[in-house]
């Protein structure tokens, strides 16, 4: 294990935070807050804690798998420390889990929050909030490996650790000029966002915080009634289509920056991705067309929440809650499946519960006609053994994380709804559950321990499991 | 720029390492998944699967677009029509590892009519590196500059040297010689060092000047600079091949032991002269037989890492004054010294020089451009030579004001045919050559010295 690399690199990665932390300092600033010195603390702990960090002088350049899943996981866990401390010093929060809650909720786009009354809160920390959102979606590290030029020709081992799918490729021979190409496509989308939502007369304070929790998929807001509170059907639809696009797999947007139109529709994910939104609006539009009695609603209700749930954002227009069944299951199934590989989106991914799906399939196939030779393919090529190997295990891991947590929830005695919603809402990134945690309650009644378990459950939803079980076994630190 | 690699075997391996760390856009094209897995895990590069001829499989990993398409298959033909189909997608330019003795008659043939832009032969060019070293049995390694003017050898220090315990800066007034040490490496480490450096039993040093200078030098320090009059090469492949023709045709002798009949007959047809022997050459009955102890020098070409160095092993024990050991899986290069084998050739990596000084040439053409360059200290240090031009920024300054990075250091100037060490006082004209020692790389002009 290379402690020195580790150490130092996570330097990087907590100056990083320091220098985004100048963005919430800057608003409060401009708004007067008394939330400025909070971050100006917090920007000087981070930055003595980086230079410590970053004096440890790395030896060579050695980095393997482990290296990688180590940065990663601990890059995420100290920056959601961190990037809580604003909260605790402000007072904002009185309970520092409940402010780590926040943050992990934050960085890994989950949206699920503990604070009872959002409008009370400092402007300048709720655009600490969700700006955490727009980091943490597409990557920490990411971001890092695309502003600071630390060479290391085995970076790989780290964007795959961090960047969401079943398979991760680079889309330029330079793992940094692929970051930058992401960050650029995610720049560019989201300030397009601004624009549409300023357009729909929304102030400009409101259209950042919601284009940061459209962009990371995240879900926070400024307001308590989320996006209801603007209540502007216009509003409501650019929400809906940029989630939708922010659920995209960003390899797509690659292929059509560099013109190849066909290649980016021809993708098979893409068209399972917007046919399980086509059907779930179609669904759900008629099951609560009854409930709500006009169908124009009834579409933009239904159209803007499974593309939020989908999409693992979590914003909400209409008390889901109160549904029908039938609806209330769709969007728990579209909370397990999630948005696509390589997106800013979490839960299962689309392209791994198809590859899934393909692999059950050959399997029963492959009872029938036991002599048969037969691959898994997607796009048109063969997707390698060992990936579905890989979808299969996370697949299986997924499922058993989230019967582990809702046993160990289940202690806190709140109604077998909440327990199951809650852990699905917080391992998918999605936020809002159902019961207590719907859309319009909240995470703030679980107990501490609850909490830290959902905190950890975020994190292993966002990292994909593999990465943070294998930072956390003690195994890979010992010497021999 | 943009490169695409065919082949990532040992050769598109450290091709790959090498380009990637001096910043060009590297994508790999190879029919074997494992081989794309282990780029991909330990280098900043991007890998596609497939047949690298396939024009499919080349516009997929940006052909098109390249500067730079390198076909190193193991296969001669595989490569040149990868090259052929690479020029007719757009590339700028190809080069391809063509190795087959047959072959190299056409080379210019390749070039003119085909329209490739280079050919290397990692094997010749082995040969050649081997035959400089026989060339100056002294050295563990040895290099020209300036057309020949200027030598860099690289030797060790022996324990009752008369280096040991000297400061670099009474070298020369004591030696009374006019050589400059340029790069040491003691034990891990690799140093550029200063005049105050005080040198050591053990220590591996760089020393650079004139031909003249240079074996002065050799005298001094009581090395025998005696010439290599007969060569035995266990192994009768490729490189053997080459070797054998050079040397004979400098009137050296040469044995070689090879297993294989069809190979020895092969060779006793091409290299009439040579005194070709059927056996195992990793016997030892053989070897003695063949009075290995008479030899000046033993070179081991056989196909196994492992059986060059036990053979090599044996020559040193037999107190054979030069063995050289070919070896393509560079590890374990520290056991390997304290077991006396300290002169090693890697034919892979010669050739990866080869084409990284190409590439950086190719980027600069305008430039004061490289005029050659060469590896040395372990692969560690970076000595080139750079043709100062008009547009150098650090013309006429005398050197000690002028910023020069970390690292680098000015070890000679040729002025008009003359060379000289040249002293803070000295500064860098207008079509000089300067040649430049440093443990960084991808250095491209001279410009790139000053910090």
């Amino acid at each position: 294990m290379n402690y020195r690399l580790i150490i130092n690199t996570l330097g990087y990665v907590l100056g990083l935070e320091a220098a985004c932390m100048m963005l919430p300092l800057f608003t409060a600033l401009l708004y007067k807050e008394s939330s400025a010195l909070p971050i100006l603390i917090t920007i000087f702990i981070l930055a003595i804690v980086a230079l410590l960090f970053i004096r440890i002088k790395k030896r060579n350049n050695n980095m393997y798998a482990k290296e990688g899943f180590v940065i990663v996981t601990f890059a995420w866990i100290l920056v959601s420390f961190f990037g809580a401390i604003p909260f605790y010093i402000s007072g904002a929060v009185p309970s520092f889990i409940d402010c780590f809650f926040e943050t992990v909720s934050g960085f890994t786009t989950t949206g699920a929050s503990i604070l009872n009354d959002i409008e009370a809160m400092p402007k300048a920390l709720l655009l600490w909030r969700s700006f955490t959102h727009w980091i943490g979606g597409m990557g920490v590290l990411v971001l890092m490996m695309a502003l600071l030029p630390l060479n290391n020709e085995r970076s790989m081992h780290v964007m795959r650790a961090e960047v969401p799918g079943p398979s991760v490729g680079k889309l330029l021979p330079k793992a940094r000029s692929t970051a930058k190409m992401l960050y650029t496509i995610y720049l560019f989308l989201s300030i397009i966002e601004v624009l549409f939502l300023l357009l729909g007369k929304m102030p400009f304070f409101d259209a950042l915080v919601t284009t940061f929790g459209t962009a990371g998929t995240g879900g926070f807001s400024c307001k308590s009634l989320s996006i209801a509170a603007y209540n502007s059907a216009y509003i409501d639809g650019v929400v809906t289509v940029f989630m939708l696009l922010f659920g995209v797999n960003f390899n797509l947007y690659f292929f059509l920056v560099i013109r190849e139109v066909k290649n980016a529709f021809k993708s098979e994910e893409l068209i399972c991705y917007f046919s399980i939104f086509a059907v779930s609006t179609i669904l759900v539009t008629l099951n609560i067309l009854p409930m709500v009695r006009s169908m124009g609603t009834a579409f933009r209700q239904a159209s803007f929440q499974v593309s939020s749930i989908m999409t693992t954002t979590g914003f909400a227009t209409a008390d889901f809650n109160l549904w029908p069944t039938l609806s209330k299951v769709t969007l728990f199934l579209l909370m397990i499946v999630g948005a696509s590989g390589g997106s800013t989106g979490g839960g299962l991914k689309v392209s791994r519960v198809m590859i899934v799906v393909k692999s059950v399939w050959r399997d029963i196939f492959k009872m029938i006609h036991p002599r048969s030779v037969k691959l898994v393919h997607m796009d048109g090529k063969k997707v390698e053994e060992e990936t579905v190997k890989h979808a299969n295990g996370t697949f299986i891991i997924y499922i058993f994380v989230i019967f582990i947590m809702t046993f160990l929830i289940s202690f806190d005695g709140f109604d077998f709804e909440t327990t199951l919603s809650a852990v699905t809402a917080c391992i998918g990134n999605i936020g809002p559950g159902f019961g207590m945690v719907g859309p319009m309650g909240n995470f703030a009644a679980f107990s501490w321990f609850s909490k830290c378990l959902l905190s950890f459950t975020m994190l292993f939803g966002r990292l994909e499991i593999f990465p943070l079980i294998i930072a956390l076994s003690p195994s890979i630190y010992r010497k021999k | 720029m943009n490169i695409v690699i065919v082949g990532g075997g040992k050769m598109g391996f450290s091709l790959s390492r090498q380009l990637s760390a001096e910043g060009h856009d590297i994508v790999i094209i190879d029919n074997n998944q494992m081989v794309l897995q282990r780029s991909i895990n330990t280098q900043d590069v991007t890998c596609v699967y497939g047949n690298g001829i396939s024009s499919t499989v080349q516009i997929e990993a940006g052909v098109p677009y390249a500067d730079l398409l390198l076909a190193v298959t193991s296969s001669d033909e595989i490569n040149i029509i990868c090259c052929l189909v690479a020029k007719r997608l757009g590339a700028k330019n190809t080069i391809a590892r063509v190795r087959d003795p047959e072959y190299t008659q056409d080379l210019i043939f390749l070039r003119d009519e085909l329209g490739l832009s280079m050919s290397i032969n990692p094997e010749m060019a082995a040969a050649r590196e081997i035959n400089r070293i026989l060339y100056f049995p002294s050295a563990l390694k040895a290099d020209v500059f300036a057309k020949g003017r200027v030598e860099m050898v690289e030797i060790k220090i022996k324990e009752n040297s008369p280096l040991v315990g000297l400061s670099l800066s009474s070298l020369r007034s004591r030696l009374k010689v006019g050589v400059l040490v340029c790069a040491i490496q003691r034990g891990k480490e690799v140093i550029i060092p200063r005049g105050d450096f005080v040198l050591e039993a053990d220590d591996k040093i760089s020393v650079t000047g004139s031909s003249k200078e240079v074996s002065s030098f050799f005298k001094v320090l009581g090395m025998d600079t005696e010439k290599i009059r007969n060569v035995m090469v266990v192994g009768g492949g490729r490189i053997s091949y080459y070797l054998a023709k050079q040397l004979l045709e400098m009137g050296i002798q040469v044995k070689i032991i090879e297993m294989n009949e069809e190979k020895c007959k092969n060779l006793a047809e091409l290299l009439p002269k040579a005194l070709v022997i059927h056996g195992d050459g990793s016997d030892q009955e053989t070897l003695e037989e063949e009075n290995i102890e008479k030899m000046d020098a033993l070179v081991t070409l056989t196909g196994l890492d492992e059986e060059n160095v036990v053979i090599s092993m044996f020559g040193v024990s037999k107190k054979i004054p030069k063995v050289i050991t070919k070896i393509n899986h560079i590890s374990f290069g520290e056991i390997l010294e304290k077991a006396g084998i300290d002169c090693v050739i890697t034919p892979h990596l010669i050739s990866t020089n080869q084409i990284a000084l190409y590439v950086r040439a190719m980027q600069n053409t305008l430039g004061s451009n490289i005029q050659s360059m060469t590896k040395i200290v372990n692969n560690q240090v970076e000595a080139l030579e750079f043709r100062a031009r008009e547009n150098f920024e650090g013309r006429n300054v005398l050197l000690k004001d002028l910023k020069i990075k970390k690292n680098i250091l000015v070890a000679c100037i040729i002025r008009g045919g003359k060379i000289f060490f040249p002293n803070g006082n000295d500064c860098i004209k207008a079509n000089d050559n300067v040649i430049v020692v440093t443990t960084l790389t991808g250095l491209e002009e001279l410009n790139d010295i000053i910090d």
